[in-house]
């Protein structure tokens, strides 16, 4: 285990924060309905809910960003005195790493350092830069391989969130006392995440305190010693994470949906699959009506494998009525979502060429369309005219999800979709994949969750930036998936 | 492409264009044609500085180019006459552009709209102070702007000073970074408790700055202004940042290549003259060169993996 020394000193006997009755209200909507939550050194927090549980708002106001519309927020600084407001969060130690990414594409590795750390300046900051983030990196992943040189942008997505999730834990002018991971590990690979857990445990084991936001339950059992359900802007549950089961904590976030339906389907699978649509030089193959898992650890050209196929069906000058391939991003800010449209505009984008009436787009059909979507994919919006920035990220996936399949393409290519969508919006998202296979569309779905994959007909693992394996059926397994990621790995070292 | 390389393209059009220039007219390459050549690049290398603060913070600025017109007439007549005065209204003149910024961000308004409009304000401040082409240069200026330095011209050495000078300051310094992480992902740089409206109207007043630098450069080398002098800068000063391998939004900028970018359009004028081109073609065929350089860094930038560069740009 890596030796954790920030979060040294003798912890202060009170809470790290203490949220009382906490309201937040934007607008009409309320984010928060009176929650109340302390957090300790030495706790580590899993805070989970659906998507607009108000998690994302919680944060937040913890981290100071918002300041409440009613209740109190009150930090208790390393001398034992008390404060609030978000100058007082940062001196007290409190550090959030965000769910959307929130680096500065344009600067180095050891430049991203000083947009937190206010303390760099002066002649030799630079130095003192690469020193907090390298050995941060090295603490946090070992063998991370990060040139603290490099320029963010060349970094591959999990590389980025390594950078985002060490710069929450370097050391600094003020060490990191409390660190908000909001979705952390959804661009890492299993091993990578473990490494994270790893430290997270160990932070907390020191005196630090986390609150850890995941999707991912087992994570979440993991390393949390306190596990807080939110639904609707409140906490519902908390308690010991011993005292949960995950099954539980499903049925706490409100959604039995679940595995029944995993069930349901697998004895239908395969009968519906026709002739084979596609194939392309890297071996990637499918069938009309299937659903082809790409699977492996994060950034093994997995991403890239499906742009070139999706390049190659769909460059071209003129614009279609009937594309062959629609594309479902996951990195939702970069490819998918249209910042500055409102949902309707970003759900119809793709069918646009459908829509038109002698050149112009006709917006009762339009309007007719994406009120349709909205009532099939559960869209939580009472105004499709509002900005798709408005809607939490589950919902501004579920947008793109229709966005995709109002378009008539037999091919859906999908672009690791459920990057930090909770379980319940999963599971419909799952049950919509198979209904649109079975009615004979062919799905190219890139995850980096296990879990997803392995509800595959078929699964291409990949290894840099090969195929490693081809897993049909009964082969299609946690064990046999791992093993064709790793096996290289295994040789070369 | 990756920031190492991007001044790689900048260096090697100067290097082609200078080549070519030498080849043409061969006198060029003494102490004197030097001079000749590049002297006019000085007060265009300051402004293309000036954009770039700007483009910098993901914002264009269309009224650089009356801005210096301005900053040309006072320094030709309130700064000869009265130099307290004049020093004044030109620090004036750079708080304006910081309040530019703070209005700009505060307000979320376009800054080519802002920018726009503030060129007639510059303009008609230009005009009025100078109906007619006139004025005179302040002695210390002009004696500075014909200095002759021993083997290398003053054109070269103050160009060379203006883009060292801004690399410590943009690249180097916590400060510069803190400016071009606003550029990068403004969003981030707020929620670490930054206020994003100051460093925005830092980066204007930086801008303002080497604006009223470059007019009283420019004054320095015509000994009199002119209400119109300095119009085309705008269109040159982007065109320079662009070529110098900067990028319209993201913060990703580069100074030397920014005063490279200067000099190379400064030179393709001088090019074009050598080849007998007439005038009258002359800025289309400057638009030729500039959309050539960006062909060729487009054909960098896609080479090698073409999606990795937008899966990860």
């Amino acid at each position: 285990m890596q030796p954790v020394t920030q979060a040294g000193g003798s912890p202060p006997a009170g809470p790290l924060v203490a949220l009382t009755d906490v309201h937040m209200a934007f607008g009409a909507v309320r984010a928060l309905d009176g929650v109340s939550l302390t957090i300790s050194p030495g706790e580590c927090i899993g805070l989970i809910g659906h998507n607009g549980a108000g998690k994302s708002t919680a944060v937040n106001v913890i981290n100071g960003g918002l300041t409440p519309t009613g209740g109190s927020v009150e930090y208790t600084l390393p001398n034992g005195g008390t404060g609030r407001g978000a100058a007082v969060a940062r001196s007290c130690g409190v550090r959030s790493v965000f769910q959307e990414l929130s680096l500065c594409p344009n600067l180095t590795v050891e430049e991203t350092i000083r947009v937190p750390h206010r303390d760099l300046g002066g002649f030799g900051w630079r130095k003192t830069a690469r020193k907090r983030i390298s050995s941060a990196l090295d603490r946090v992943f070992p063998g991370h391989g990060i040139d603290p040189g490099a320029t963010v942008g060349d970094l591959t997505l999990a590389e980025r969130q390594m950078v985002e999730i060490a710069t929450g834990f370097a050391e600094g002018s003020i060490a990191a006392r409390l660190v908000i991971l909001d979705e952390p590990t959804s661009s890492l690979d299993s091993a990578v995440a473990k490494q994270l857990l790893d430290h997270v445990r160990a932070f907390c084991a020191a005196g630090g305190a986390v609150v850890f936001i995941s999707h991912m339950l087992g994570e979440v059992f993991d390393v949390a010693t306190r596990i807080d359900v939110m639904k609707d802007g409140k906490v519902i549950v908390s308690g010991a994470a011993s005292e949960f089961t995950q099954q539980g904590l499903i049925d706490a976030m409100g959604h039995v949906a679940g595995l029944k339906a995993k069930a349901a389907t697998s004895t239908g699978r395969g009968s519906h699959i026709g002739e084979e649509v596609l194939t392309t030089p890297d071996g990637l193959s499918a069938r009309r009506g299937e659903i082809v898992g790409l699977a492996g650890l994060a950034g093994h050209g997995q991403a890239e494998a499906l742009a070139r196929f999706f390049m190659s069906r769909s460059a071209g000058l003129r614009h279609t009525r009937n594309p062959e391939v629609t594309f479902v991003a996951g990195d939702r800010g970069r490819d998918g979502v249209m910042a500055l449209w409102s949902i309707l505009q970003n759900l119809t984008l793709t069918t646009l060429p459908k829509l038109l009436r002698g050149g112009l787009v006709d917006r009762k059909a339009e309007v007719v369309l994406a009120d349709d979507w909205r009532k099939k994919i559960g869209i939580r919006t009472d105004n499709m005219n509002n900005p798709i920035l408005s809607l939490s990220g589950g919902n501004q996936q579920k947008v793109l999800f229709a966005r995709s399949l109002a378009s008539s393409a037999p091919i859906v290519v999908m672009d690791d979709p459920m990057r930090g969508v909770d379980v319940g919006t999963k599971q419909e998202a799952y049950e919509m994949i198979r209904q649109e296979a079975e009615a004979g569309r062919t799905f190219l779905w890139y995850s980096t969750e296990t879990d997803e994959v392995i509800q595959c007909d078929r699964v291409f693992v990949f290894r840099n930036g090969q195929i490693s394996a081809e897993l049909t059926g009964t082969d299609i397994s946690e064990e046999n998936i791992l093993a064709a990621s790793f096996e290289m790995h295994e040789a070369a070292s | 492409m990756s920031a190492k390389y991007r001044i790689l393209l900048p260096v090697l059009s100067l290097a082609v264009l200078l080549a070519a220039v030498f080849y043409l007219q061969p006198r060029t390459m003494s102490y004197f044609g030097l001079n000749l050549l590049f002297n006019l690049a000085v007060p265009i290398a300051l402004a293309t500085i000036a954009q770039m603060m700007i483009i910098m913070v993901n914002d264009i600025d269309l009224s650089i180019g009356t801005f210096i017109s301005f900053v040309a007439c006072v320094t030709a007549t309130f700064l000869y006459d009265a130099p307290l005065l004049g020093g004044a209204i030109l620090f004036a003149a750079i708080l304006v552009y910081a309040a530019m910024g703070a209005l700009i961000h505060i307000r979320q308004l376009p800054a080519i709209v802002v920018t726009l409009g503030m060129s007639f304000v510059w303009a008609g401040l230009a005009v009025l102070l100078l109906p007619s082409p006139g004025g005179a240069a302040p002695g210390w200026i002009r004696t500075l702007m014909t200095t002759k330095p021993p083997l290398v011209p003053m054109a070269v050495v103050a160009c060379v000073l203006i883009a060292a000078v801004t690399h410590i300051l943009i690249m180097r310094s916590a400060t510069g970074t803190l400016l071009r992480a606003v550029g990068g992902n403004a969003q981030a740089v707020a929620r670490a408790g930054w206020s994003v409206m100051k460093l925005k109207a830092g980066a204007y007043a930086l801008a303002g700055f080497f604006g009223v630098l470059s007019g009283i450069c420019l004054v320095g080398l015509t000994t009199s202004a002119d209400a119109n002098i300095a119009l085309r800068y705008t269109l040159l000063s982007i065109a320079g940042v662009i070529l110098g391998g900067g990028e319209f939004t993201g913060g990703r900028i580069s100074p030397v290549g920014a005063v490279i970018g200067a000099l190379t359009l400064s030179l393709a004028g001088s090019f074009l003259s050598f080849m007998r081109l007439s005038p009258d073609w002359q800025i289309g065929a400057q638009g030729a060169i500039l959309i050539l350089v960006l062909a060729v860094r487009l054909v960098f930038n896609r080479s090698g993996s073409k999606w990795k560069e937008a899966k990860n740009g």
